[in-house]
């Protein structure tokens, strides 16, 4: 199939996506496959379901998103932007339906029931968003006509102000902090970028000072005694039970009395069965992936891929940065899944989306006319 | 101009090395804001002149659109290195305070008199510096060159020129801060990467230190892990149940769960009436995750609660310690507290024996895999004691009573009773004072007993033998000091005499013969100076004289002026008898063959046999005869000493002690009763001497016990029991 000998369509998508990624990817699912035969049957059990039930159901959607994935990675970077315009459209329309329409779980209107499948769209809104700002920032960056960076401001609260509304301060935090990764790498200068971490600060202040439950984050965070972290203590145990090569595949106990130990909390269920080592390794394969994506996002030369692919990582890696922090009580709790890994139809299928355009934006690409396009200067240096 | 564009920031060229060098750093001169500090103020103060003038042309175009992002990537090119970026964020920021430190240039060159322009020529100093630091960073460029242009025209033309310059560099650096600077991306990516480093490392680094740390002991742990920790069994030497495990249910509450504390708490205690309703009712008015209710339910309490259906409210198994004898060998014994934590006795010197770090990594949480301690003691043989010493206790109407049994050839304790005692089962007043264990925590004068040791320090010594004389007529005087005896004899009396007669006067010139250093090194010898060490955590150093002349060695001689703990001196005076070997004393089981290994010989066998012969003769004829059982070949010794009250000693406050060994041909126990303040009776004629209560209590207890402990029973008189003394003829053979 991959002969380089004649340029199937094929052949050269193998020859020119980045093969690092790919395999990394590949291994981060099928070990995210394995935690949740840890993590996922004590939830089952307690909820009264089968006890692979939610194992089940990952394979179930892991079949299309491994199709999104591959299929997206084809797409050149002029399709990845329609694309990513025509799902951030319906999704943010999903949005709106699932403020009016959706059922309210948990307080919050976030999903959308379409048939047997419930479905959360701003998941979906994600790597849409990064794409189209990413071509907002690199219009801005390199045409003075188009009013990219206006696009690229606007775009953020456009997006966000629906979410704030779900409430989801969950995606929200993300998707502001992956724009504002996105502003920084674009060049923002560094008087904004502080600007941008006090009113980053600020609205942390705020959001301490008047939101109720996220000051009580905060307090049990700072403070044990102030509340219950009976999920941040059950976690802890988790791993100091666990020790350095674990109890056990199926061994663990505190998974049993872990909530969420399929979704936000499966890492500490990886802690107690496989061991820190085992978490470690996981961890470094994150970062690999992280860091693979930004030196390839730094070899790129067009800027449009390269700020994609710098906000599909950033937005991959926070993610696990976040998730990784509270398991191991490291910042205040927040609902977040580890990527690939926790449990939830959605959230794969948006990641493997995003993980597509990932692929799609890095992959090799003849550059000499979008050089003469973008910087002339790159022949004054001939 | 191109030449200078070209230029790296930071580059050769040597206008600009030149002025940059009294700057200290690039960075510096953000808080460096008097002239003055520059080495040489007037030299720089004109070189700036010169780049800014040669760069202001060049860098009044940059704001406009269109010009500089190419140009600015193409200055840029040479500088991937993210340390470079550094740099221009230093210079940039410089750059924006640039324009105020313009304005304080301004006014003293514009609006004072020449003979100010020094001060003005200083600001102008500071100027260069700064803005030399600034021109690393080309985002600062344009600024800066306005800035020391117009910098320049202040100085030469004034206000109006100045104004205007001013509005172009705050333009010039809006403008700038606009600006989207693509060509940064690389670096920047450089910088999130570190970021994402970073983060990930402090997550690999707390995983880390959760595989290496122990865990904190937090409430919620210690309820999760050290609760269910169990212990051994404690059984007796024939196998016999001390103590136990049984699993018992705790109570606690969530408070964060319960949703009316009130009611919860009227429902809790109408279950649980002994419950404090007001100290419960707080608690469960917190936002905690854990507090109990009540430790440790009976099957029925437990069953009461949980039908009372209250949400947040859960049990623990948790074990439960039961000591099934009660307060039978409680000092030994000890006690565990609630969280099953041994906190006295053999109870804590387990816990010190490994079984916490066992329990600590999650081992001991099943009694079954733990073997039993087992002891010396003998359940029954301490349970009769401990019969006996009550009821003497009760007859004698004493203060305290303490008694002990002791094997003479391995040191193990067999039985031992202190009283008052507490039920370790609910030790609520185990800390009470007046209970602690009397045979090793109190210390006391042993008065008369301690003339065995004197005795045999001198007939060990070699400079008495067993029918030396002294002479016990009258007092013995010294200084201000007589000594005299209780049962006056007024005659001469050989070794044998004195020891039955328990004559104070000739155990003092025993001692004298031997002399103050030899009776030292002879105590220390036998452990009376020094804290007993056994398995019980609770001991009491004896107390000794600070200065040690003749008279201490009088008293001592025969048991005052030296308080040592009861066990000790049992442990030396069975050294005595047993052939001499000093061994400490233990509580845990331990055969003769092992005890010959940590004994140590501290008298030799003659000198044994000797006491042994005194003391049996004392036994039936001396004053050791209330004690005398029938077959068993007792032999004792007496000591009554009064005590020390306010500085006095007491006549009519006594301490009693009876010491007795069977059988004393070939002893195999050692017996001690104690009395503290026992009170004369009609039977004993008032007496409250040590042969009228401890004395006859060791009868009894010696009558009772040792058929339990197998010990024969000797009808016919053994036959040459003591074949030296008969040799030697010593008072009393013939």
């Amino acid at each position: 199939m991959a002969s380089r000998a004649e340029r199937t369509y094929l052949g050269q998508w193998w020859w020119t996506v980045d093969r690092v990624l790919l395999v990394a990817l590949g291994a981060v699912m099928v070990s995210g496959l394995v935690l949740l035969m840890a993590g996922g049957p004590p939830v089952a059990e307690r909820l009264g379901l089968s006890t692979f039930h939610f194992v089940n159901r990952q394979v179930f959607f892991l079949a299309p998103a491994l199709i999104v994935l591959v299929a997206t990675s084809f797409l050149s970077p002029r399709h990845v932007r329609r694309l990513a315009l025509f799902i951030y459209l319906v999704s943010m329309l999903l949005v709106f339906a699932a403020l009016q329409f959706g059922p309210e779980v948990k307080g919050a209107h976030r999903w959308l029931n379409i048939g047997s499948v419930t479905l959360q769209p701003s998941e979906f809104v994600k790597p849409a968003f990064v794409i189209l700002a990413a071509w907002a920032f690199s219009e801005g960056s390199h045409r003075r006509d188009a009013p990219g960076t206006l696009l690229a401001i606007l775009i953020l609260p456009a997006t966000i102000i629906p979410l704030i509304l779900q409430p989801d301060f969950g995606q929200t935090m993300l998707i502001t902090i992956v724009w504002a990764g996105l502003f920084f790498v674009a060049g923002l200068h560094m008087m904004w970028m502080i600007g941008l971490a006090g009113v980053g600060g600020l609205g942390i202040i705020i959001a301490y000072t008047f939101v109720p439950h996220v000051r009580a984050r905060v307090e049990r965070f700072m403070d044990k005694s102030s509340g219950d972290t009976f999920q941040v203590d059950t976690a802890l145990e988790s791993f100091y039970q666990g020790g350095w090569f674990g109890k056990g595949p199926g061994e663990g106990t505190v998974k049993r009395i872990l909530p969420d130990a399929h979704t936000d909390f499966i890492f500490a269920v990886t802690g107690e069965e496989l061991g820190v080592i085992a978490c470690i390794v996981l961890v470094l394969l994150f970062m690999l992936i992280v860091l693979r994506g930004l030196v390839l996002a730094r070899r790129l030369e067009d800027p449009f891929c390269r700020f994609a692919a710098v906000g599909l990582v950033l937005l991959f890696g926070i993610q696990a940065c976040i998730n990784m922090a509270v398991n191991v009580h490291l910042m205040p709790a927040k609902g977040m899944t580890l990527p690939f890994i926790s449990y939830g139809g959605s959230s794969l299928i948006s990641l493997a989306l995003g993980m597509g355009f990932l692929i799609a934006v890095t992959r090799k690409r003849p550059t000499a006319p979008l050089y003469d396009r973008i910087s002339p200067l790159h022949r004054s240096d001939a | 101009m191109l030449q200078d564009h070209s230029t790296p920031p930071g580059g050769k060229s040597p206008e600009r090395a030149g002025p940059r060098l009294p700057g200290a750093s690039p960075r510096a001169p953000l808080g460096a804001s008097g002239g003055s500090q520059q080495p040489s103020p007037v030299a720089p103060s004109h070189k700036p002149a010169t780049p800014a003038a040669k760069a202001g042309p060049a860098a009044r175009p940059a704001p406009k659109p269109g010009h500089g992002p190419g140009q600015g990537a193409g200055l840029w090119q040479g500088l991937q290195a993210s340390a470079a970026r550094i740099f221009s964020r230093g210079g940039a920021s410089s750059g924006k305070a640039a324009p105020d430190q313009i304005a304080a240039g301004r006014v003293p060159s514009g609006r004072t008199p020449p003979g100010a322009a020094g001060g003005g020529a200083a600001h102008g100093a500071a100027g260069p510096s700064r803005f030399n630091a600034a021109a690393m960073g080309a985002s600062a460029r344009a600024v800066l060159v306005a800035g020391a242009g117009r910098l320049k025209a202040g100085l030469t033309h004034g206000g109006a020129l100045t104004w205007r310059s001013f509005f172009r560099a705050a333009r010039a650096m809006i403008g700038d801060m606009f600006r989207m600077r693509a060509d940064k991306a690389n670096s920047r990516i450089v910088l999130v990467g570190a970021g994402f480093v970073l983060i990930f490392g402090a997550v690999i680094v707390r995983l880390a230190t959760f595989a290496v740390m122990p865990p904190p002991a937090s409430e919620r742990y210690v309820a999760g892990n050290t609760v269910g920790v169990a212990r051994p069994d404690i059984v007796d030497r024939n196998g016999l149940l001390l103590a136990t495990d049984i699993k018992t249910y705790s109570a606690f509450a969530e408070p964060r769960n319960i949703l009316d504390a009130d009611e919860a708490t009227e429902l809790l205690t109408a279950v649980l009436p002994d419950l404090n309703a007001r100290e419960l009712r707080e608690k469960l008015s917190t936002k905690k995750g854990f507090v109990w209710i009540k430790r440790e339910l009976t099957p029925k309490q437990r069953a009461e609660v949980h039908r009372l259906g209250i949400p947040g409210v859960g049990f623990l198994p948790e074990n439960k310690r039961v000591y099934p004898n009660g307060p039978v060998a409680a000092h030994v014994l000890g006690f565990a507290n609630v969280d099953n934590q041994g906190i006295a006795g053999i109870e804590k010197y387990i816990d010190s024996q490994g079984l916490r770090d066992l329990a600590g990594l999650g081992f001991a949480n099943n009694a079954a895999d733990l073997k039993p301690v087992k002891l010396s003691l003998d359940l029954r043989a301490t349970h009769a004691v401990r019969d006996e010493l009550v009821k003497g206790m009760a007859h004698f109407k004493a203060k305290a009573a303490a008694a002990m049994i002791m094997d003479v050839n391995t040191g193990e304790v067999i039985a031992l009773t202190s009283l008052p005692d507490y039920d370790p089962n609910n030790p609520v007043d185990a800390l009470d004072k007046d209970r602690i264990n009397r045979m090793m925590v109190g210390v006391y004068e042993m008065g008369s007993t301690f003339k065995a040791l004197t005795t045999a320090m001198a007939l060990d010594s070699g400079k008495v033998n067993i029918n030396s004389s002294f002479d016990a007529r009258g007092g013995l005087h010294y200084g201000r000091f007589t000594i005299r005896d209780y049962h006056g004899t007024n005659r001469i009396l050989t070794v044998p005499e004195i020891f039955l007669h328990s004559s104070n006067i000739g155990t003092a010139r025993m001692a004298l013969a031997v002399g103050v250093e030899g009776h030292k090194a002879f105590l220390r010898k036998m452990g009376q100076l020094t804290r007993m060490q056994t398995e019980l955590p609770e001991s009491a150093a004896p107390i000794v004289p600070a200065r040690w002349g003749e008279l201490n060695t009088m008293t001592i001689s025969f048991g005052h002026g030296l308080a040592v703990a009861p066990i000790q001196a049992t442990a030396a005076v069975a050294a005595l008898v047993n052939g001499g070997k000093l061994m400490a004393p233990t509580f845990l089981k331990r055969t003769e063959a092992e005890a010959a290994n940590v004994g140590k010989q501290v008298v030799s066998a003659q000198t044994s046999e000797a006491m042994r012969y005194i003391m049996r003769l004392n036994g039936y004829r001396g004053s050791a005869k209330k004690s005398l059982v029938q077959g068993y070949y007792v032999g004792g010794k007496t000591g009554t000493a009064e005590k020390v009250i306010g500085g006095r000693y007491a006549r009519n406050r006594l301490f009693t002690t009876f010491m007795s060994v069977a059988p004393a041909n070939k002893p195999k126990y050692l017996f001690l009763t104690i009395y503290d303040e026992p009170q004369g009776l009609p039977e004993t004629y008032g007496y409250a001497t040590a042969a009228w209560n401890s004395g006859v209590t060791t009868g009894k207890i010696i009558a009772r016990v040792a058929p339990l402990l197998g010990l024969p029973p000797i009808f016919e008189e053994p036959k040459n029991p003591f074949p030296n003394m008969v040799r030697l003829g010593a008072w009393g053979t013939r």
